[in-house]
């Protein structure tokens, strides 16, 4: 089929069309039937991304599935998928359906909460398909909208706050990005993303206000780019809206942005920032690197003091994404390599945890960690998820958490020892915060009067653990399975990397000559 | 020849005959038991000129010895106004009626204003410029203190009026001075004289002054102050109509005279306009944060995004120009719909205009609220809105035109006004109930903010229908 991918961004976007058309009242079957036309439009739109992943050869490093219409000033309507961003348009299509089935317990305007995660979910499949530097950057900031609403109309006590922060904090990224991608039309006279790729931007030492600015325009458009997919990644100083969001966000709200949003900003350097920038990432990643450093060993210290179970798992995130920044900056097959699985592999787990903590939050109606203790006494079953995901979580080997770090470990330390030495001691930290959070609110014995009468899960919740539970193990033992989609197209970006900045790179012909 | 000039002004000559045929007509048939066919009648005529002027195809001609141009770029603008100002003397009749306004000359004076706006878009020299610009801007004084009995509607007009005298004067010395040095009045004249070595000091001083009182006429910072008291004080039904075809016009006036007649010397404009354009982003983004006041808020969002429009301008170049129309098409298309909902704001038959009125209509209203929500987005220039495609052509015409630092600055001052426009999304989807607003909103104005609505989202699909072509032709018609 020639227009796979455009059937899969849109089926949720139809199905979210068809709901606020058709469906209305408040009655329990109404409600019932908005539910289950949400989850089987995701279950659908699943289904056909897998198509798309049986479809797809590994063995070619360029795009596939590519659509092409033209549009307006000379953009086109481009989309396809190659090894790096097929995973990530899986990962949403895989969580979609889960979001949905944890968003049973929902009937405050069950509508327009469906109609909104389903036109995200089409916003997010679509930032991974563009191939138009435009449309990426519609899909990019469109999806702003149906978040803002998540958490402005879903959210907890203070979510004004949160949903505003989160806007505006985003907005203000993605913007410089615009001018950047204005400036990146000016120069190669197109918005393919395919031909933009294989453009040589300029990298010409530059004067701006009698600064030199080294590296030239591919600096300020890699600052540019920057901006936006740090905040969104988020990348330590600029994360402070993400803690916020998450823990204003209700539960669903939590998994979509933990699990798929923060992708976007490690997507973004992979597509742009790496292979259009070469000679700006290279003078620049130490700064990426160091930034990385601080966001793995800081976060993780704040996260140990935080009282709010949601609050410490966006902590951990934002350390876990420490990892993914530096993977992708290594430029290197294991660092990069390591970076996606990463990202994938914390779709699972963070996902899973925000997902736990919405289970006792549906019971309990509090987030605060004080507020537990001993369940394991009444929820065994519940007790035996939580711990596999905070196992994951810390990276036990056997489970997805490990690879990921591991190899961006690897990739790190054949370019920057230091900062692989720092980073390293985020491993001992997320122990450290995980497990505490895991004593605190599962162990010990069961005091609490509130909590005497607590059940285990159900059998939904239950089978929105199970795919979870499977994938992380299952990658965890066998990493192969993503290692060996990604592996030809990553190869294919480290060396067209390495080649370009070896042929106008500054930092590695000025280390090259003081070598010699 | 002299035959053929009128041809060519045939649209205006019929519309100011129309004006003045049905001033006599209803005064000795019952005056105002007619206002409403008097309304009907003059959007019927509006319309049928849009369509006269949209679908000719003469060629481009020049008439009256160069003081009267009409060329595509006239056309697309006249287009633009003729239609907004019909879609808007429609929306405001409800509003009218119900106040006790409905009289016979008010789209009588809307159609001679709309006269002068054509004469201004077409002008040739400088000469035409005035008249047209005067004729449009003694009827607006008129309109805007069309409610005799409120004192805050006499004081918009009298501000208005007072101020607008002022810039008239500016621009008319600026004129003198231009004439003085450059020998001539006319546009093609002016260029001729400015090929050469630079400006002349006094011709330099002559074009600041030009400029300074289009910038009134736009609203462009630091020429804005009227706009907020103005905008407040007036009836809705005329602010609705301030904010969109009078902005058209003196756009289009504004980017007749830079390029016309000083597109030789664009170095010497370009900065001014460049500043022009920076103040009034930041200005517009910035105020707009205090305002209770949805008429305020408006007039805020209007000076911000004459802004973005001037930035267009600024460049200097056709792309600039073409930039700038599709920019005010949109602009005036977002304008509409948003007017139509804030004429249908009322609690017991009572206009409101407190922003905070607004708290959950999504529960009362969804489908409005919605259709206001995307409108809203849409003026942030969120994307897939079309409003995005707007700012997009005028960012991409200031970097070719070497002015990143001005592309810049303006989506950064597009970060700070999003703040607002989300603010009201924020009162309808998540804030606090409160007394609900009334729900007998004429049906006309919900289907006119539907379409907008509808349009805001469909052009995104639909390559914005085809405005950008057409603004290209239009831009391509201005000299240089």
């Amino acid at each position: 089929m020639s227009n796979l991918l455009s059937l899969i961004t849109f089926i949720p976007l139809v199905a979210a069309v068809i709901l606020s058309l058709l469906a209305r009242g408040d009655s329990q079957p109404a409600q019932q039937n908005i539910k289950y036309l949400a989850l089987a439009a995701t279950v659908f739109t699943f289904i056909a991304s897998l198509m798309l992943l049986f479809g797809f050869d590994a063995g070619d490093t360029g795009f596939q599935f590519v659509e092409e219409h033209s549009w307006l000033l000379g953009m086109q309507y481009k989309m396809g998928v190659d090894g790096i961003s097929i995973l990530f348009v899986m990962l949403t299509t895989f969580t979609m359906p889960l979001v949905i089935a944890a968003s049973w317990n929902v009937n405050h305007r069950l509508k327009e909460y469906m109609i909104a995660f389903l036109v995200l979910e089409t916003l997010m499949i679509g930032v991974f398909c563009a191939l138009d530097l435009v449309l990426f950057y519609m899909f990019f900031e469109a999806g702003l909208i149906p978040m803002f609403l998540i958490i402005g109309i879903w959210g907890g006590k203070a979510r004004i706050y949160a949903s505003f922060k989160f806007f505006l904090y985003t907005f203000l990224g993605s913007v410089l990005m615009l001018v950047a991608m204005v400036a990146m039309f000016a120069d190669a006279g197109t918005t393919d993303m395919v031909v933009l790729l294989t453009h040589n931007f300029g990298s010409e030492t530059l004067g701006v206000f009698g600064f030199q600015i080294l590296g030239g325009a591919q600096t300020l458009m890699w600052i540019a780019f920057f901006a936006s997919f740090a905040v969104k990644m988020p990348m330590w100083p600029v994360h402070t809206w993400l803690p916020d969001a998450h823990v204003q966000a209700p539960a669903a709200g939590s998994v979509v942005l933990a699990a798929i949003l923060l992708k976007m900003g490690g997507y973004g350097f992979l597509r742009f920032s790496l292979p259009m920038f070469p000679v700006a990432s290279d003078l620049l990643a130490p700064l990426v690197f160091w930034m990385s450093a601080i966001a793995i060993v800081y976060t993780s210290l704040v996260a140990l003091a935080q009282q709010d179970m949601k609050k410490l798992i966006a902590y951990s995130s934002v350390a876990h994404m420490g990892y993914v920044t530096m993977g992708i900056f290594a430029a290197n097959q294991q660092g990069v390599d390591g970076a996606i699985f990463q990202m994938i592999s914390h779709g699972f787990i963070s996902g899973a945890l925000f997902l736990c903590v919405g289970v006792i939050y549906d019971r309990m109606h509090t987030r605060d960690i004080e507020a537990y203790g001993g369940l394991v006494n009444r929820m065994p079953s519940y007790a035996l998820i939580f711990l596999f995901f905070t196992m994951a979580n810390v990276g036990l080997p056997g489970t997805s958490g490990f690879v990921g770090e591991f190899l961006t470990l690897v990739g790190i330390f054949q370019v920057n020892t230091w900062v692989a030495l720092f980073a390293a001691s985020g491993v001992i930290l997320s122990a450290a915060y995980a497990l505490w959070l895991y004593r605190r609110v599962v162990m010990g014995d069961l005091i609490k009067e509130s909590l005497k009468s607590i059940t285990d899960m159900g059998r939904r919740e239950k089978m929105i653990f199970a795919p979870l539970v499977v994938m992380t193990l299952l990658l965890g033992v066998y990493p192969a399975l993503i290692l060996d989609i990604i592996g030809p197209s990553v190869a294919a970006l480290v060396e067209t990397y390495h080649s370009n900045v070896a042929a106008h790179g500054i930092m590695s012909t000025a280390a090259s000559t003081a070598s010699h | 020849m002299v035959a053929s000039d009128f041809w060519t002004v045939l649209p205006e000559v019929l519309l100011s005959l129309y004006a003045m045929l049905a001033l006599v007509v209803f005064v000795y048939s019952g005056k105002d038991k007619h206002a409403a066919l008097s309304i009907w009648l003059t959007s019927g005529v509006f319309l049928l000129l849009a369509a006269i002027i949209g679908l000719s195809n003469a060629p481009e001609t020049v008439s009256f010895n160069g003081m009267f141009v009409e060329d595509n770029f006239a056309r697309f603008a006249k287009v633009v106004i003729l239609l907004s100002a019909a879609i808007v003397l429609v929306m405001g009749q409800d509003y009218a009626s119900k106040r006790d306004m409905l009289k016979f000359e008010y789209p009588l004076l809307v159609a001679l204003s709309v006269v002068g706006m054509m004469v201004m878009v077409s002008a040739g020299s400088l000469l035409t410029l005035y008249m047209g610009l005067e004729l449009q801007s003694l009827a607006l004084y008129v309109i805007a203190a069309f409610r005799r009995d409120s004192a805050r509607s006499t004081e918009a007009g009298l501000k208005y009026f007072v101020l607008g005298a002022l810039s008239s004067g500016l621009l008319l010395y600026g004129s003198s001075l231009v004439y003085g040095f450059a020998g001539t009045v006319e546009f093609a004249g002016i260029m001729q004289a400015t090929q050469g070595d630079g400006l002349s000091i006094g011709l330099l001083l002559g074009l600041v002054f030009v400029i300074s009182g289009m910038a009134f006429k736009v609203s462009a910072a630091p020429f804005h102050m009227w706009a907020p008291d103005v905008y407040e004080g007036a009836p809705t039904s005329v602010t609705a109509f301030f904010a969109t075809a009078p902005k058209m016009a003196a756009m289009g006036l504004f980017a007749r005279v830079v390029h016309d007649a000083f597109g030789g010397v664009i170095g010497d404009w370009q900065q001014v306009i460049a500043v022009l354009s920076l103040i009034s982003m930041f200005l517009g983004a910035v105020a707009a944060i205090g305002q209770r006041d949805i008429k305020r808020l408006m007039a805020y969002s209007s000076i911000a995004h004459m802004g973005f429009a001037l930035m267009g301008l600024a460049s200097g170049t056709t792309f600039g120009v073409q930039a700038m129309l599709i920019y005010m098409a949109i602009y005036v298309t977002m304008n509409i719909g948003m007017f139509a909902f804030i004429l249908s704001m009322e609690r017991e038959g009572q206009p409101v205009s407190d922003i905070a009125a607004l708290n959950m209509y999504s529960k009362q209203e969804p489908l409005k609220a919605l259709c206001v929500g995307a409108l809203m987005f849409s003026m942030a220039g969120v994307p897939p809105l079309v409003g995005f495609f707007g700012k997009f052509y005028v960012l991409r015409a200031a970097y070719d035109a070497n002015m990143a630092w001005l592309a810049v600055a303006g989506v950064v001052a597009s970060v700070i006004g999003a703040f607002y426009y989300i603010r009201i999304v924020y009162f309808m989807y998540f804030g606090e109930a409160s007394e609900p607003l009334d729900a007998n909103l004429p049906r006309r104005l919900h289907i006119i903010l539907v379409v907008s609505a509808a349009l805001m989202i469909a052009g995104t699909f639909f390559s914005l229908f085809g405005i950008e072509t057409l603004a290209q032709i239009a831009a391509a018609s201005l000299a240089n």
